[in-house]
């Protein structure tokens, strides 16, 4: 279970400046076990940083995180990793000579045996056979960046995994194939707990709880049931939101069969 | 196996040129300025060289999958050792050359090798060639290691070539030349990496003089500390012919790294590309080998590694 207990963050306004801007204030939340949980809301609200705040790629400016009770606050990155908890970038990072089967056994913390390889491969929509050998570089695309990147947080198999708008850079062709997995991974959970941020209506239908962040704080939340229903309401608050949109679309073709 | 290696003679071996031991085939073995031990194949002749020291190498046509190794140790402190080889490679072949040079200098006194390596390669054949250059030793005495490669690509022959020196090296100018005729295609991979108060200077002439000739260099490289590295390759188009020019260099520290890549055209049908990066390692990697449990140490070092990989 993850808790987050009065957690600010802030930046100062300008590089230099002593003014202060509140990215996330005063959020207190809980992420029970086993559940499937969307982080939703306006561009600006603090979605990204808030689950930066949870890998401790941000250090909070007050308050206190606990991960199955343990107080993660001041934990390092590696620390909390080792805990369980997985990141997955919306912006991930390129590698220069590294493989992607390199990358696949990094994040698994061991050797992957080839079919593994292939099963987290074929679930993000990749072959193997073509990826495997080819480097986590410029070479890749942004939509094909994003898939392995999923993949990655596949071969970790966290505890908690939080992916950070995942569909951002995906082609609208293989949208259904990134939903499929992740009701694939939420159907096969087992314990584990899911925490996306997403705009995408067809991720969120998907989760067993929803948390609708703006401003910095959470604005409403509770069972998917009961959110679904008002996030047109709440969208509606912000002329901004893209709700009914996909976020961005590539419209590259990424060979998907073997 | 006739001579006894040291563990370090051993040691060295194993880092420059992965044999353990005397290899199998052809080879050619030099220690501290001597001919260690020495085997010719059926197919590929050593001979000692009448004009200068060191070796000349044959390689009959038609010669395919075999391997010859000529590496060179230097474990005696206060020795220059200038060593030429020569190597004939006849028409359609498809063999491995490794070489490499291993100082242990646990003196005050330089120790320096500069092996003077001239590649002829016959029509169609094709040669993978890997020089591993690496130095050790607690003394304060300099290891250089000053190589000169020049290369002879005949009609649709093939050269692939991994220059690499990690680590231990205080000081080094390395000078490739390439000629390259029609059809033909060099690969040029150089690798290096300096710490401390090391210098590298790499020199690079490629004269690309057939139609429809190729040449591809990349160069990766890590500079950390004090240390300071120049790279200066050349290709020249003289006919309708490709090349490709990429260094690429992480930079920590205080190091210093200057990179030159240089393009001259003299035919209007040569397709000619430079690119060059010089930069520290990116923050956004390190954090995402964090989130895979990897110390920042780790994560330095697995993105360098691979990297020069």
């Amino acid at each position: 279970m993850l808790e987050l207990r009065n957690v600010s963050f802030e930046v100062a306004r300008e590089e230099g400046s002593k003014e202060t801007k509140r990215i996330i204030d005063n959020l207190s939340l809980t992420i029970e076990d086993d559940k499937f949980t969307v982080i939703t809301g306006p561009n600006g609200g603090g979605k990204s940083t808030l689950a930066k705040l949870i890998m401790g790629v941000e250090q909070p400016t007050s308050g206190q995180i606990f991960f199955d009770g343990v107080d993660i606050t001041h934990q390092s990155i590696a620390e909390r990793a080792k805990l369980g908890i997985g990141y997955g970038f919306q912006q991930p990072a390129r590698f220069k000579g590294m493989k992607v089967k390199k990358l696949l056994d990094l994040s698994a913390g061991k050797k992957l045996p080839m079919l593994a390889c292939n099963e987290y491969l074929t679930k993000v929509g990749l072959c193997s056979a073509t990826y495997l050998t080819r480097e986590v570089d410029k070479s890749l695309s942004g939509g094909e960046m994003k898939r392995i990147e999923i993949a990655t947080i596949l071969a970790r198999d966290p505890k908690l995994a939080i992916y950070d708008e995942p569909e951002a850079g995906i082609d609208l062709w293989s949208f259904d194939r990134l939903t499929e997995t992740f009701r694939d991974i939420h159907s096969a959970r087992n314990g584990r707990s899911i925490v996306i941020i997403s705009h995408q209506e067809r991720i969120i239908q998907l989760a067993d709880d929803i948390i609708w962040l703006k401003d910095g704080r959470v604005e409403a939340e509770g069972s998917a049931e009961t959110i679904m229903p008002r996030l047109g309401l709440l969208a509606k608050d912000n002329p901004f939101c893209t709700l009914t949109h996909p976020t961005e679309l590539h419209l590259t073709e990424i060979p998907t069969t073997c | 196996m006739s001579v006894d290696l040291s563990p370090i003679d051993q040691s060295l071996l194993e880092e420059i040129a992965s044999i353990h031991g005397m290899p199998k085939g052809a080879y050619n073995i030099r220690k501290d300025g001597q001919l260690l031990e020495r085997n010719s194949s059926a197919n590929i002749e050593i001979s000692t060289k009448t004009d200068n020291p060191g070796i000349d190498i044959h390689i009959k046509p038609g010669t395919k999958g075999e391997t010859v190794y000529i590496p060179v140790i230097l474990t005696a402190s206060g020795l220059k050792d200038v060593v030429y080889n020569s190597f004939y490679v006849g028409e359609n072949c498809d063999v491995n050359i490794i070489a490499g040079c291993g100082i242990h200098n646990s003196c005050d006194q330089d120790s320096e090798h500069d092996g003077i390596h001239s590649f002829y390669c016959g029509e169609n054949s094709r040669v993978r060639y890997i020089e591993k250059h690496y130095g050790e030793g607690e003394g304060a005495g300099m290891r250089i290691l000053n190589p000169v490669t020049n290369v002879y690509l005949e009609k649709n022959s093939y050269c692939e070539m991994e220059l690499t020196q990690i680590r231990g090296v205080s000081s080094t100018v390395r000078d490739t030349n390439a000629e390259v005729g029609e059809g033909a295609k060099l690969v040029l991979n150089e690798k290096l990496l300096t710490h401390d108060e090391q210098t590298a200077v790499s020199n690079m002439k490629v004269e690309l003089k057939g139609d429809d000739s190729s040449v591809q260099v990349i160069s990766r490289s890590v500079a950390q500390g004090n240390s300071s590295q120049t790279f200066n390759p050349l290709v020249i188009g003289q006919a309708a012919c490709r090349g490709h020019v990429q260094c690429d260099a992480i930079i920590m520290d205080k190091a210093r790294v200057t990179a030159i890549p240089g393009i001259e055209a003299a035919s209007e049908e040569a397709v000619l590309v430079h690119e060059a990066a010089i930069g520290k390692i990116a923050g956004d990697q390190i954090v995402k080998l964090m989130t895979l449990g990897l110390s920042e140490e780790e994560a330095e070092a697995e993105i360098l590694e691979d990297f020069l990989s």
